[in-house]
């Protein structure tokens, strides 16, 4: 009996360790990186002490420039302090180059003389500086949380905009999840006609068809692009045809606009789309459209009636399979697109490959993953009864 | 095989008028001939059932009239209008599919009131519709349920009250209950033919179970490669066969080959080979010297004493015990013969030769 | 702190994975570089060679950038890559955050060898490159001269590209409004400096194709999508060599950087990277490489062997030079994550 139980388990070990190490884990990694507050207090920690009375409205105490002085003048790990830079500069520009300065000047002046922070580097004297040194230190911080939603604390410590030219992420996920919104609508388009005439034909015709919607699939990201400029661009195929026939008298902006992008990412996300309503429509018997026929449905209300509610269930898994993909996409869109349709992946990329900044990067992917969690919980509902018929 | 019993209120089919007309209607799938030249009128209110093997064009007869395919040539009149050319939807025909075909998104009663929905029928009438058609298959108390989770029989009701709901001109069928297992099928059988009068329905009705059409029909059109081989009332068809597919399709029965030797007042003589004489009176009209089958059903075929119109001597193989009567199972030359007798005329023949006659009225002549 | 032991974690497993994948073999020596043409270039003649010499195989593979990169390969322990060359901005940072091995410069002949520019503890030049605007002269008639005339689209009518990102584009919008090469990141670090910048930029905002990778100009440009770009001066030169075409640069405004060879930290082949570096560092190697692509060489002894005529494309030909400024790493790394976020919300507006 407990053999049994035994041999059970070490038969579901492997799917166990596989879903908590490759997501569990990094899911619930990505939100501590997002709240944690760094290194900074492990590197000042004199200095935390130091700012830990001060109300952030006046001037900040004067021992907090002595206590950076002495914290400055330990040993710590290159790594750490790295780190802790990278937190500070990205709260208030300027760090980058500030400490390490400072701790330079701090080190090469003798051991227990008073340093002028003012004269190595006039910022120092700036409060908001100071203020941002507080701020990080807490163990837990929610300023990656704010400033994936435009939000900052203001000198008093509330909850506030950031200013306007600033404010880029909000932004920037609405028009993730409008582009998504339009690629899933017109992989819907054109998947639904395409999937309905590649199930009702048969052999080789069905073949090809099924075949040149996976193409895009295989083929490599550079190429796939590389061809839509042949086709889109000013003096492409498509406006040369055009021009030539006479329909326009000048071309039309197809690329480098919400127009590329959206081709380009219909192109390759349309299989999402194809091949699980197609795998629905296999699945109707082949009797239920004649008899709406016969029992007097005209080709549209059989449509409507009969064929669509029953490739729904395709229909939502393959609109759920193209939003969630399309959420993801970026570089397409970067080289398609054209100045405003920047997708909230780009940034998260920038975040994490560009600058390290992975508390950040882990916050946006946070409020990528909710929406997208909730989604996937109204297709749970949604496709439920369809599963019950 | 007994006969039916309705043959008294049967309407006769010359009597009435033409509501469905196929006018030399013919199907090609390439080269393939699959309906060939037909022929026939079906009256109102009638059941007919298209009988026949696989591929011998029933079905697509039927896909035909309810407008699934389009004849290669020839007319389809319906009611004195031409329909060949109107898709299925402008047809008012109700069809019954074989696997009911019932849509598994939709409850039962959204089911029935689909063919309403389509008519555009307002949402209380067609509540008040829907419910009448399936009381009528007394299934009324499932209409908030699943096709799923319908059994077979259940399902085919469904199937019907779906069809009849709009009170359609024609119901078609296409082998409606060869799912079901053969006790729901014999009660199946009454309960269509009970609401074909009930409704007064025109029912074509597709099968290729002989029993079932004989059960059924007003009248059964056999079909055999495309060709229409008798279209006639049960009755005739058993009792009359006029082609020897026909005679050895509907039931069963002895071939007796012979000659036609003389024939006067339909009365006709037939020599076998081995000389025996054998007379036999029908309306078929072979004229002298023709060779024929003379078709004589195993029940017309009685033990004989030393007399009898009609006898032949034949040897006795075998004799299974059915209950109700004994078959017996005899050879003469190499022509194989079966009686259906009463045990006690088994009794005497029991011993190798046995003596068959029958009534030279009970008998058929066919072609060979 | 928990990120840090999160991200030496996932290197533990991935370390498990592939230890149980290859064994507890030896890794080859890798060396990353940028791809395309220029690794090609490199394979030909430092990689292979260097392998030849060293009787061991040399494993390259490229990358597109970024210290996010280098960080997670490093935090995770044992990084599958040794030497890496990088720009000058990861370079600083890397170096200053202990992503790097520290270079032994005996090996590398002294610091004197190189120009000033290209030292570091952590990184040794290897080439030098510029960014700077260039055109199709076979459809443009007259010669754009400056960032001015980038900005002028009644003088040059149609589209232009530019690198998405706000490195470079600030520098040349200020330029277009006045501001001396050699001013630019004065301007840009005074109050107000970045908002001239970017109220430049909007003044031709929508004549601007940004593109992303450094072979779109060049796509850009031969389609005549665009009548001038920005653009790597390698690529126009090789492009210019390779496909016929008649892509010209305008020095003048031009910014170039530094690309560096540096060795990751905990690099289990340090040793032999070194080597590599060295070799590649060598003159009589080194000077081979503007044959194949026209970039700048460190080393000054290499830099003296290139050929008059293929020395007059590279950024650091003195008439190419004069107008020229160096990228200001310092105000990069200190502003680049502020001032991508203005400059892709200003991409929004």
């Amino acid at each position: 009996m407990i053999r049994q139980r035994l041999n059970a388990c070490l038969l579901v070990a492997p799917l166990v360790v596989f879903l908590g190490l490759f997501f569990i884990w990094p899911l619930w990694a990505m939100l501590v990186t997002s709240v944690q507050g760094g290194t900074v207090r492990e590197t000042f920690p004199q200095t935390a002490i130091a700012l830990a009375d001060w109300d952030g409205a006046g001037e900040p105490p004067a021992a907090a420039g002595d206590a950076i002085v002495a914290d400055l003048r330990l040993e710590v790990p290159t790594e750490r302090f790295g780190d802790s830079v990278r937190t500070l500069n990205s709260q208030y520009p300027g760090f980058r180059t500030l400490l390490p300065r400072t701790a330079r000047a701090v080190r090469e002046a003798p051991a227990g003389e008073k340093v002028d922070l003012a004269g190595i580097d006039p910022r120092w004297t700036d409060r908001a500086l100071w203020l941002v040194m507080k701020r990080a230190m807490p163990a837990y911080t929610d300023a990656n949380l704010l400033a994936a939603l435009d939000l900052r604390r203001d000198d008093a410590g509330a909850i506030a905009a950031v200013p306007p030219e600033m404010a880029v992420n909000r932004a920037t996920m609405t028009r993730t999840f409008v582009i998504s919104a339009q690629v899933t609508l017109l992989c819907i388009a054109i998947g639904l006609p395409f999937a309905m005439i590649t199930a009702s034909l048969t052999g080789w015709k069905r073949n090809l068809l099924l075949v040149a919607v996976l193409l895009p699939l295989w083929t490599s990201l550079l190429v796939r692009t590389a061809s839509w400029m042949i086709l889109l661009q000013d003096n492409g195929l498509i406006n040369q045809a055009l021009l030539g026939l006479g329909i326009i008298d000048r071309p039309l902006a197809l690329i480098y606009n919400r127009a590329g992008v959206l081709i380009a990412m219909t192109h390759v996300l349309l299989p999402f789309m194809v091949l699980p309503i197609y795998a629905s429509l296999l699945a109707i018997p082949k009797n239920l459209l004649p008899a709406a026929a016969a029992l007097g449905a005209r080709p549209w209300q059989s449509f409507l009636h009969v064929l669509l509610p029953l490739a729904m269930p395709g229909l939502l898994a393959g609109s759920l399979l193209v939003f969630m993909v399309a959420l993801g996409y970026y570089i397409t869109p970067a080289l398609t697109g054209g100045a405003g349709d920047q997708m909230i992946s780009s940034v998260i990329a920038f975040y994490a490959i560009g600058t390290a900044n992975w508390g950040m990067a882990g916050a946006l992917g946070l409020f990528l993953l909710i929406p997208t969690t909730a989604l996937y919980l109204v297709y749970g509902r949604l496709s439920k009864p369809a599963g019950a018929a | 095989m007994a006969a039916p019993r309705r043959a008294a209120v049967r309407p006769k089919a010359d009597r009435m008028q033409s509501f469905i007309h196929f006018e030399s209607v013919s199907k090609n799938f390439g080269a393939a001939k699959v309906v060939d030249e037909l022929d026939f009128h079906v009256g109102k209110e009638e059941f007919v059932s298209l009988l026949g093997p696989s591929g011998s064009g029933k079905t697509t007869l039927l896909m035909m009239l309810a407008g699934f395919e389009r004849p290669s040539s020839g007319a389809i009149h319906l009611d004195g209008r031409r329909i060949e050319h109107l898709p299925p939807y402008k047809r008012e025909m109700g069809v019954v599919f074989q696997n009911y075909a019932l849509f598994p998104h939709m409850t039962i009663a959204e089911n029935v009131a689909f063919p309403l929905k389509m008519r555009g029928v307002g949402a209380a009438e067609r509540e008040s519709r829907t419910l009448k058609a399936l009381e009528l298959v007394q299934l009324a108390h499932l209409r908030e349920r699943k096709p799923s989770q319908l059994s077979g029989g259940q399902q085919q009701r469904i199937a019907l009250s779906r069809a009849l709901v709009y009170e359609p001109k024609v119901v078609l069928m296409d082998e409606p209950l060869s799912a079901l297992d053969k006790q729901l099928r014999e009660h199946m059988q009454l309960e269509i033919r009970e609401l074909h009068r009930k409704l007064g329905l025109t029912v074509i009705f597709v099968t290729h179970d002989q029993s079932e059409a004989l059960t059924m029909s007003d009248r059964i059109a056999v079909l055999n490669h495309g060709k229409i081989e008798q279209f006639d009332t049960p009755t005739g068809l058993y009792d009359r066969p006029r082609t020897r597919f026909v005679a050895e399709f509907i039931g069963e029965t002895n071939l007796l080959p012979g000659t036609v030797e003389s024939s006067r007042d339909g009365e006709k003589t037939i020599r076998m080979a081995d000389g025996t004489g054998l007379t036999c009176r029908d309306a078929s009209d072979f004229s002298p010297g023709a060779s024929v089958m003379v078709s004589v059903r195993p029940e017309m075929m009685h033990v004989a004493g030393a007399a009898g119109e009609n006898r032949i001597e034949a040897t006795l193989d075998d004799c299974v015990y059915h209950g109700d009567h004994v078959r017996l199972h005899m050879h003469r030359g190499d022509i194989r013969l079966v009686a259906k007798a009463h045990r006690r005329d088994a009794q005497a023949a029991m011993g190798g030769a046995v003596g068959v006659s029958f009534r030279s009225d009970e008998c058929t002549l066919v072609a060979p | 702190m928990t990120a840090m032991r999160n991200i030496k974690l996932a290197g533990l497993v991935a370390g498990v994975l592939g230890l149980s994948m290859t064994g507890a073999m030896a890794r080859d020596l890798t060396v990353v570089s940028w791809g395309g043409n220029y690794q090609d270039a490199q394979r030909k003649i430092y990689f292979k060679p260097f392998s030849d010499l060293s009787k061991k195989p040399v494993l390259d593979e490229s990358w597109d950038g970024g210290i996010g990169v280098l960080q997670a390969k490093v935090k995770a322990g044992a990084p599958n890559w040794d030497a890496v060359q990088v720009e000058a901005e990861e370079l600083a940072i890397g170096c200053a955050d202990g992503l790097f091995e520290k270079l032994d410069w005996a090996k590398l002949g002294g610091k004197d060898k190189f120009i000033d520019s290209a030292v570091s503890e952590c990184g040794v030049g290897a080439i030098v490159w510029s960014t700077l605007l260039s055109y199709d002269s076979e459809k443009l008639k007259t010669a754009p001269t400056s960032w001015a005339d980038f900005w002028d689209t009644t003088k040059f009518p149609g589209k232009r590209g530019l690198r998405r990102g706000p490195k470079y584009a600030l520098e040349f919008a200020l330029m277009a409004d006045g501001v001396p090469a050699k001013e630019v990141y004065k301007v840009l670090r005074a109050p107000g400096g970045v908002d001239r910048a970017f109220k430049k930029l909007d003044a031709i905002k929508g004549d601007i194709l940004f593109w992303e990778s450094g072979a779109q100009p060049l796509q850009l440009l031969k389609s005549g999508q665009v009548v001038m770009t920005s653009a790597y001066n390698g690529r126009i030169s090789a492009i210019n060599k390779t496909e016929g075409t008649k892509f010209k640069t305008v020095w003048p405004g031009s910014i170039y950087a530094i690309d560096s060879w540096t060795i990751l930290k905990g690099s289990p082949n340090k040793d032999q990277a070194m080597d590599f570096i060295a070799f590649a560092s060598l003159p009589e190697n080194q000077s081979k490489l503007p044959q194949d692509i026209a970039y700048g060489l460190p080393s000054k002894a290499a830099a003296a062997a290139v050929p008059a005529d293929l020395a007059a494309d590279l950024p650091t030909a003195p008439q190419n030079f004069e107008g020229a400024i160096a990228i200001d790493v310092d105000f990069w790394n200190d502003n680049i994550e502020e001032l991508t976020k203005r400059f892709n919300a200003w991409l929004g507006k």
